[in-house]
């Protein structure tokens, strides 16, 4: 959860400056700072339960890329703005219905961050919902640039749901939801969306891949991360 | 030696009532709702417990400090503050006073939420038309979800060609 956040957060972050216009330009922005907050949130929780002393800070700037477990999606390139929101979209729709059903969770910590990081996450899907459509049903280069998005994007979505023995187990403890639950939400939402923006729905990839969530990534992580990294590893313990 | 008199809640929440957001500078940190409780220990130590409006609020950090130095400045000390995630901030936490002051200042004031509906369908499809802070028409378009922070959106009033921000309801 905090490993996707922050990963997209930086993403996202690579827009500022140089959105198509600057109401986007303002909003991208607003979208990666909710994003680096949730991760913080839940960074901070997963090294107090680690119980090994590390904070948010050492688990964002002093792990190898191989020890990251975000999901391949958000790792990938910004690619141009219609990438950019497709991918927000398909992972914005993921993250409202997942923190809806951890808002529930038994344990008491993670229902707290995940209530506070939904409200935030329905006004993100809200953005990126509505630039699909506009995108979708816009001008013929919208349209094209957008499906070619989602086509390229779309075989990277069943990372999302895949479960494996620790899922399961927090999911007979109450903590976390059952994926495939949280998968059929997904569709429906996507689907009424991809409809309305006159969007073809790709075809679905046959096996589910837990390809990032096990440490293994796209060549693109390790650049992203040699440059989030840098400054940290330069000069450890900084403060300013 | 002379007795320390010692400080009361009451004195301190009444500091705090002077301790303005540095983003929306007509509501105090109480009215927006983000002071979630105030201590006084035995010894005089004061305990503020706030709450974030967005989880990367970059203005958090400032009302923290400017909350210390409020405090402080009135001679009393040592003043913490520590912050709590839970309950979740909320816009209702806005009062109805406190939302007048903000259309005053041009800003429409949050619609209430009340309890998450859970319908994420609804989500997805176009939210009410936000009353414009200056004439008070209905005919108005949000251009952006996300204005000069994130807890405000960027509105058009078609009524009377005024640019405006909402304070977004959550």
């Amino acid at each position: 959860l905090g490993d996707d956040r922050l990963v997209l957060g930086h993403r996202v972050s690579e827009w500022c400056g140089h959105a198509p216009i600057l109401e986007e330009d303002i909003a991208l922005a607003n979208v990666a700072l909710d994003l680096l907050g949730q991760a913080t949130m839940f960074l901070r929780l997963a090294g107090e339960v680690e119980g090994k002393g590390r904070d948010e800070d050492a688990l964002a700037y002093f792990r190898e890329t191989v020890q990251f477990r975000n999901c391949q999606l958000v790792e990938l390139p910004k690619g141009d703005f219609a990438f950019t929101i497709a991918r927000q979209f398909l992972f914005d729709v993921y993250a409202v219905t997942l923190l809806d059903a951890l808002s529930h969770s038994t344990n008491s910590e993670l229902s707290a961050i995940a209530a506070k990081a939904l409200k935030e996450a329905t006004y993100h899907v809200r953005h990126s919902g509505e630039w699909m459509l506009k995108l979708g049903d816009g001008t013929e280069e919208s349209h094209r640039r957008v499906q070619r998005a989602l086509d390229d994007l779309w075989r990277f979505t069943p990372e999302l749901f895949a479960s494996d023995d620790t899922d399961r187990a927090m999911l007979a403890a109450g903590i976390a939801p059952d994926l495939a639950l949280i998968k059929t939400k997904w569709e429906s939402l996507v689907r009424d969306v991809l409809v309305r923006a006159t969007l073809t729905t790709p075809h679905d990839v046959p096996a589910p891949r837990r390809a990032g969530r096990t440490g293994q990534h796209t060549e693109s992580l390790g650049h992203m991360l040699a440059e989030m990294q840098i400054v940290a590893r330069s000069d450890p313990g900084a403060t300013w | 030696m002379v007795a320390r008199i010692l400080p009361t809640r009451d004195d301190v929440l009444a500091i705090l009532d002077s301790v303005m957001d540095p983003e929306v500078p007509v509501l105090s940190v109480r009215e927006l709702g983000i002071v979630r409780d105030v201590h006084v220990g035995d010894d005089g130590a004061v305990t503020v417990t706030v709450t974030p409006t967005y989880s990367g609020c970059p203005a958090i950090r400032v009302i923290e400090q400017d909350i210390i130095a409020a405090i402080e400045g009135q001679g009393i000390a040592p003043v913490r503050v520590v912050t709590s995630y839970a309950p979740a901030w909320t816009t209702d936490w806005i009062s109805a006073e406190a939302g007048a002051k903000l259309k005053a200042y041009g800003i429409a004031p949050p619609p209430p939420v009340g309890a998450q509906s859970g319908d994420l369908v609804q989500l997805l499809r176009a939210r009410p038309a936000v009353q414009c802070p200056y004439c008070n028409s209905r005919e108005t378009d949000v251009r952006s979800e996300f204005g000069s922070t994130a807890c405000k959106a960027v509105c058009w009033c078609r009524t009377c060609g005024q640019p405006f921000e909402e304070f977004k309801g959550i």
